[in-house]
């Protein structure tokens, strides 16, 4: 019961308290590039959630279980990126495989995620927060993607509206949507300190 | 030959200013927005990740520049990735050995430049098709324009946030501290807001 009471909170704080492109600022350039649509927003979504889970379990498994017991902690960014690299390449090739519709929907997105810092990102708080359990691991970083997805579709049905406004020329395109986030960031600063 | 010299001379010039104003990384290219919003909070780890990103840009754009004609076009990314990966542990080990307090405030933001667009886009747009002294003029260029970014972006955030620059107190006592500013609205909307400026003074100057 306890254990499920971890997973349970740490999950909401992943997706909510400590999202991660409203207060730790990751994968904000996927955020201001492809949030013009709902439905691009909503794939690009499922596509980081999807290889963030895969990449955090597995980075995750390599920290604990190689990198930790042969002491080489210091090659631990370089491992990570590969791992990441590795996993965009592994989910790409599976689903254009399997999935053909999908891959046509998720198009560009599947390699540009190998540079969207949400993923190295988390990787490297889940190490920073000194996880050291693999369940746990595996919902924080299911949580993220979530989180992500979440952020990015709240912020394209504001812009698919925000199209429709009187915006000042100057602001027009990248100034007014940072601005927006400012005000979701406000928003979602209402949430902090509810769980650790 | 005299002429030669004239002509790189200029190239090297221009090089140079474009990373400053005109391909300004944040401000026209939109690169690297994570780094900016996030150490953004006060001037000094702003200038440290600046500092740091100029270290690792000029070491990966003279390393993809030496072996640009080696370069398989499918394995590229991958090249860069690890030549960039493989310096931001140096500049990371570097920070914590000398500076084990600001190594603590950036956090996972030192290895997160390994994802920063900025060094990546510079690798892949720059270095591997100019020589060495091309690539490393950009690299510097890019690098001080990233930088003063960072700076005037923290400057704002910081005086406002804490009526401090550089720890320094300089605003009258009588100043409320805005604390909105250090958290991440601030960071949002003071970059909107610098990004809306940017553009009318560029309009301006183009009517002129």
């Amino acid at each position: 019961m306890d254990t499920l009471n971890i997973l349970i909170m740490g999950f909401i704080s992943i997706v909510i308290v400590n999202n991660l492109v409203f207060t730790k600022f990751l994968g904000i350039c996927p955020y201001l590039g492809v949030s013009g649509r709902i439905d691009m927003a909503f794939g690009m979504g499922m596509a980081v959630t999807f290889v963030v889970t895969l990449s955090g379990t597995l980075t995750w498994m390599i920290d604990h279980w190689v990198l930790m017991k042969l002491g080489l902690e210091v090659t631990r960014y370089v491992c990570f990126i590969l791992v990441i690299a590795g996993a965009v390449q592994l989910v790409e090739m599976y689903v254009r495989k399997f999935f053909p519709s999908l891959y046509e929907s998720f198009g560009i997105f599947l390699p540009l995620i190998t540079t969207n810092c949400a993923i190295l990102g988390l990787c490297l708080f889940i190490n920073l927060w000194e996880i050291d359990n693999l369940l746990e691991a595996v919902v924080l970083s299911f949580g993220a993607g979530i989180g992500f997805t979440m952020a990015i579709c709240i912020m394209a049905g504001i812009r698919e509206n925000l199209n429709l406004a009187d915006v000042p020329d100057c602001l027009k395109g990248a100034p007014i949507t940072l601005i927006t986030a400012g005000i979701l960031a406000l928003a979602f600063m209402g949430f902090a300190g509810m769980i650790r | 030959m005299a002429n030669d010299t004239k002509v790189a001379a200029g190239l090297y010039k221009q090089t140079l200013l474009a990373g400053l104003w005109r391909e300004n990384p944040v401000f026209r290219l939109l690169l690297g927005m994570c780094p900016t919003l996030a150490v953004t909070a006060a001037v000094k780890p702003a200038l440290t990740m600046g500092l740091s990103v100029i270290f690792v840009l000029l070491c990966s754009n003279i390393v993809v520049s030496l072996m640009r004609n080696l370069l398989k076009p499918h394995l590229r990314i991958l090249m860069f990735t690890l030549t960039i990966a493989t310096f931001v542990t140096i500049a990371d080990l570097f920070l914590k050995a000398f500076t084990p307090v600001m190594s603590e405030t950036l956090g996972p933001y030192v290895p997160l430049i390994i994802v920063n667009c900025i060094i990546i886009c510079r690798a892949e747009a720059c270095a591997s098709k100019n020589n060495l002294i091309v690539s490393i003029i950009d690299a510097l260029g890019m690098g001080v324009g990233f930088t003063l970014t960072l700076c005037v972006l923290a400057g704002i955030r910081e005086l406002l946030s804490t009526g401090e620059i550089f720890e320094v107190p300089v605003m009258p006592d009588a100043f409320v501290p805005w604390v909105a500013m250090s958290m991440p609205v601030g960071a949002f909307i003071t970059l909107g807001l610098l990004l809306g400026l940017v553009n009318i003074i560029s309009k301006k100057k183009r009517k002129t």
